[in-house]
């Protein structure tokens, strides 16, 4: 038996060393640095030098004319992605399951997988073309006698069209996971079944969904604790200064106050507000779920 | 009847998925002329490859497409080494310590210091406009080091471990003649998972580099298909307006297949990997 011991694994510990190395260079010391949040930070000073000035870039970040502007729009992409792409993932999962003909679900899967490996500027740059003015979408309206729309100047447009372009891209990679899920369930529940006379509609809700249960929630709680953290490099993309109202979010916000601005203060502390946010939500989901599915993170 | 209507909405599905990607590949190879007036929508009309020519011809689009090779080859190196050294010792049951260190790269995955913080960091780190910049910030992904520790437990028998370390085999020895041989399917996942990461980033190189001699082909594909500075850049020459125009249009098409070409070539060969590497990491995840 392999014996618990710091003296006869010293290799393994110098091993991982590099790694702990880099999650406390790249990760930690971050995390140290927020504190500057409460900081006037001033260069010459360095974070620790810096002078403490308290809330004041919260406050002056909740009187903004910004902060409900922004709350508002990553709120609302953030659910509605939640709402529409959470659950289509998890249709394809069982609609996939069902089929037989092991060729043509090889032909799907490797379809519906692609565009997982594209790039999100890839994915904006084609969304581009196909909608602009003269794009093949506007071409199709004109065909049917309506009239054409800039979409990606339309304000209105933005979130569905972030939202949509999002399922197109990952409802099949993150369907893979449930595929997963199903093929652990047991064949001898849906014999018993058939022979209860149980339909394939049927099958499908009494065992597969309970089957996957499990993996939903999990997902579903990593989902919802990053509601707030709308991903940065898409929305940053598909922005333009027409559509600022409603695609300005708290991680653009603090790209431009913090990195072209420089008001390195002020968006450390909007950038903690967030993360503070997705934290307690995480924390809040998971224990729902444990209290409601035994399930939980932790 | 459940059948049939499974797989009419599958096919819906798949032919959805497909179309925007077949289209690219179609225009790419048409006359730009035929796409601007919507005469293009299932074959290639008017059969050139000038867009694939223009392409190779733009200075900054070759130079950001070796950019990209040399930080996805780089990088995907470092991130494989680390996430290596770090799941072998986490998967042994005899690591001491082994919870206390995951739980702290597991709560990085959940907390972090955000953009402003670690954007001081890297400066006061000299890593401004650096190959570094591009490889060594992301060395490692938590969920990688998960997925390979659980492939690790699940897959390499400890008895086989622990009859080499009675035969005097050391620690490193294990890892290199027994492990790592045993574990090729859930190291050519990390290669994939890890390759398309680096290729297909630009949030760093937008963040961290300013020079365009270092720039990656994402920013200069943003530059073109979003930005539109393409346009300016043909401007200059002394095609006419329309003529211009049209250029552009066929090189948008054709760049988007450029960008992806790498991953088309492998996407076949590994497909049959990634699956099974996903299913690995997810029972236990």
């Amino acid at each position: 038996m392999l014996k618990k011991s710091f003296r006869k694994n010293w290799d393994l510990y110098l091993l991982i060393s590099p790694v702990i190395a880099y999650f406390i260079i790249f990760h930690y010391v971050p995390m140290y640095g927020i504190q500057i949040a409460f900081k006037d930070f001033i260069a010459t000073k360095g974070i620790w030098g810096s002078e403490w000035v308290g809330l004041k870039h919260f406050e002056r970040f909740f009187d903004s004319y910004y902060f409900w502007r922004l709350i508002k729009n990553t709120l609302g992409i953030g659910i509605y992605t939640l709402a529409v792409s959470f659950p289509i993932p998890i249709i394809i999962a069982l609609m996939l399951n069902e089929v037989r003909n092991e060729k043509y679900k090889k032909f799907v899967q490797t379809v519906i997988y692609a565009p997982h490996f594209l790039s999100t500027v890839v994915v904006v740059g084609m969304l581009i073309l196909f909608l602009k003015p003269d794009g093949i979408i506007n071409q199709t309206i004109t065909l049917f006698g309506g009239n054409p729309v800039d979409f990606m100047t339309e304000p209105g447009w933005f979130k569905s069209l972030y939202v949509f372009s999002d399922v197109w891209q990952t409802m099949g990679w993150s369907s893979i996971i449930y595929l997963a899920a199903l093929t652990a369930v047991d064949h001898s529940q849906h014999e018993a079944a058939m022979i209860d006379g149980a339909s394939r509609i049927q099958r499908i809700w009494h065992i597969n969904i309970p089957a996957i249960m499990p993996t939903i929630v999990i997902l579903f709680i990593l989902n919802a604790g990053s509601v707030m953290s709308v991903g940065f490099e898409k929305v940053f993309l598909m922005q333009n200064t027409l559509n600022m109202s409603t695609s300005d979010v708290i991680s653009t916000f603090v790209y431009r106050s913090g990195i072209l601005e420089a008001q390195y203060s002020f968006s450390a502390a909007v950038g903690l507000f967030n993360s503070v946010i997705n934290f307690i939500m995480l924390i809040m989901v998971n224990a729902i779920a444990k209290k409601i599915n035994n399930t939980s993170l932790w | 009847m459940f059948n049939v209507v499974n797989i009419l909405l599958l096919s819906f599905i798949t032919v959805l998925v497909l179309y925007p990607l077949y289209f690219v590949v179609s225009a790419s190879f048409s006359n730009p002329t035929y796409i601007l007036k919507g005469e293009m929508w299932l074959w290639p009309k008017g059969f050139n490859v000038d867009s694939y020519t223009k392409v190779f011809e733009n200075k900054d689009i070759v130079n950001g497409f070796i950019n990209t090779l040399k930080y996805t080859t780089i990088g995907t190196l470092i991130n494989l080494i680390m996430t290596i050294m770090a799941a072998y010792p986490l998967s042994r049951k005899d690591f001491y310590g082994k919870n206390v260190i995951m739980a702290i790269f597991v709560f990085t995955m959940f907390f972090g210091g955000g953009l402003i913080p670690t954007y001081l960091l890297i400066r006061d780190l000299g890593m401004i406009d650096t190959l570094w910049v591009m490889v060594i910030p992301n060395a490692v992904a938590v969920w990688n080091i998960i997925i390979m520790r659980t492939f690790f437990q699940t897959t390499i028998p400890l008895e086989l471990q622990e009859s080499a370390q009675i035969d005097g085999c050391g620690n490193i020895r294990i890892l290199l003649k027994i492990v790592l041989p045993l574990s090729m399917p859930v190291i050519a996942v990390m290669i994939l998972f890890y390759a398309v990461g680096h290729w297909n980033s630009y949030f760093q190189a937008l963040i961290y580099l300013s020079d365009k001699e270092n720039f990656p082909l994402q920013l200069i594909l943003r530059e073109i298909l979003i930005r539109g500075e393409m346009d300016e850049m043909i401007k200059a020459t002394s095609e006419t307006f329309l003529n211009q125009k049209l250029s552009v249009e066929g090189l948008k098409y054709a760049v988007l297949i450029v960008a992806n070409l790498p991953m088309l070539i492998l996407y076949p060969f590994l497909q049959r990997y990634f699956v099974k590497g996903f299913m690995v990491g997810s029972i236990k995840g």
